[in-house]
């Protein structure tokens, strides 16, 4: 009986629970930095030193990212009752790899460009850990409005970084922004810097960029 | 029917596979104008961009520029013989795999923006295999036929840093002024092993991709088989000009 009781207030705790309570917002906000997929769970490095030798790429892997996230995840939770645990990796993927060619198609069809600079790199989104991970890890367990939360945070952490990294490696790699160029606008010669361009470079900004997010958040790599 | 069961697994199976499919085939069918669209305007970017400088022209200059200074665009035959298609109805991958002899060769006839209507530059698309997969391009002969006026290269899956640069302008440019022909014999534009070596007075050697050989040898493979492709193109045209190639 006591059991029951306890049951139906929890139930009770979960609908009433408002749509931004602490909880959830902590699921957007944690991965931003506490929890930031890229700096400090160290997942998805390679699209993270691959697309961000100019901001436009980024950008555009940034939002590709969001999107294919936020869709699969809430997908993946609403029919999370209904997956065969044998296969759900299976159709983990199948969910990210349709959303993934959709967001190809798209960008072919409206900014073909970016889409051939991006090349390859948007179909790896499919097996971008930090995606898998989180459907894996949340979205299969928890309804779908956390899990979008959880989605939008973790693809923003990865976007963020994206683009503080591709800041950089731009601006000094080829003193432009968004191939503006900052340096000639403002009347000073830059000759580019060739290394920051190269994936060594990223590597670099990725490296100092943990660094200083440790050093001012004070995260330790637990034992 | 229980969830563990085969028989649901295969069911859930199909449907999933039903479901997303139909939503990539409508998504695909959908945006297929759009796709098709950027297709051809990419082809036109670059041909122009062969022999024309486009850096800060917008889309609809690009199309200007390519009305205006496309003088000419033919389809011809191994002996160099005009023949009865037009240009979009060629696909150069879908010739490269035939023998040399039986490829329908498109080209491009180009006027210098600042000479219209007089041809200027003649480009041929050019298609072959890299490290990973394919590579393709056009390359852009002056008016004398031999010399290089300009190359585009473009790939598919070449590693990005290396192999990729071909589709860089730097390298691209490593190209212009090379020479097609030795004594009035087809002679082969060579991307040579190693980097950082000049080779400005030498007609037919290119500066080589460190890190990149075997792309750059698929390079090298495309130039070849297409300049000897072309041949019977190139003789004929010479032959009415100025009789460049003799054999």
């Amino acid at each position: 009986m006591a059991e029951n009781t306890a049951t139906a207030e929890e139930v009770k705790e979960i609908i009433s629970e408002p749509l931004f309570s602490k909880k959830n917002r902590k699921l957007v906000t944690d991965p931003l930095d506490g929890d930031n997929p890229i700096t400090v769970q160290v997942l998805g490095i390679c699209s993270a030193l691959a697309i961000t030798a100019q901001m436009k790429p980024a950008l555009v892997m940034g939002v590709a990212v969001v999107f294919v996230m936020c869709c699969s995840s809430v997908v993946t939770s609403l029919i999370r009752n209904t997956i065969p645990s044998s296969i759900r990796i299976v159709v983990q993927l199948a969910v990210i790899a349709t959303f993934v060619i959709v967001v190809n198609e798209i960008l072919l069809a409206f900014v073909y460009d970016v889409a051939k600079d991006l090349g390859a790199f948007i179909g790896l989104i499919i097996t971008n850990c930090i995606v898998m991970g989180r459907l894996e890890a949340f979205a299969t367990g928890n309804k779908p409005w956390p899990s979008f939360l959880d989605a939008l945070g973790n693809a923003f952490g990865y976007a963020i970084i994206l683009l503080i990294v591709a800041f950089f490696r731009e601006l000094l790699g080829a003193g432009s922004l968004f191939g503006f160029k900052v340096f000639e606008a403002i009347g000073l010669d830059y000759q580019g810097n060739g290394l920051m361009l190269l994936p060594a470079g990223a590597a670099i900004v990725v490296g100092l960029l943990i660094w200083a997010q440790r050093s001012w958040n004070g995260y330790v790599e637990e034992a | 029917m229980a969830k563990k069961s085969n028989s649901y697994v295969i069911i859930y199976t199909i449907i999933l596979t039903v479901v997303c499919g139909s939503l990539l085939g409508f998504a695909s069918q959908a945006l297929k104008p759009f796709k098709e669209a950027n297709e051809a305007f990419d082809t036109k970017k670059n041909i122009l961009g062969t022999a024309i400088d486009l850096t800060g022209k917008s889309a609809k200059d690009v199309e200007k520029i390519y009305t205006d200074n496309v003088i000419a665009s033919y389809v011809v035959d191994a002996s160099g013989k005009k023949l009865d298609i037009g240009v979009d109805k060629v696909s150069v991958p879908d010739e490269y795999v035939k023998p040399l002899a039986e490829r329908k060769l498109p080209v491009y006839e180009l006027a210098d923006p600042a000479e219209p209507g007089k041809t200027a530059y003649y480009v041929f698309p050019m298609w072959g295999f890299g490290l990973w997969d394919s590579i393709w391009g056009y390359v852009a002969l002056k008016a004398d036929l031999a010399t290089i006026q300009g190359t585009v290269f473009l790939h598919k899956g070449e590693t990005p840093g290396l192999g990729a640069r071909i589709a860089e302008d730097e390298i691209q440019s490593r190209f212009k002024g090379k020479s097609i022909l030795e004594g009035g014999k087809l002679a082969v534009v060579e991307m040579q092993k190693g980097e950082g070596n000049d080779y400005s007075g030498e007609p037919h050697k290119v500066d080589g991709m460190s890190g990149a050989t075997i792309t750059a040898r698929g390079l090298n493979d495309m130039l070849k088989q297409y300049f000897e492709a072309y041949k019977g193109y190139l003789s004929s045209k010479g032959n009415q000009k100025m009789s460049l190639i003799t054999q």
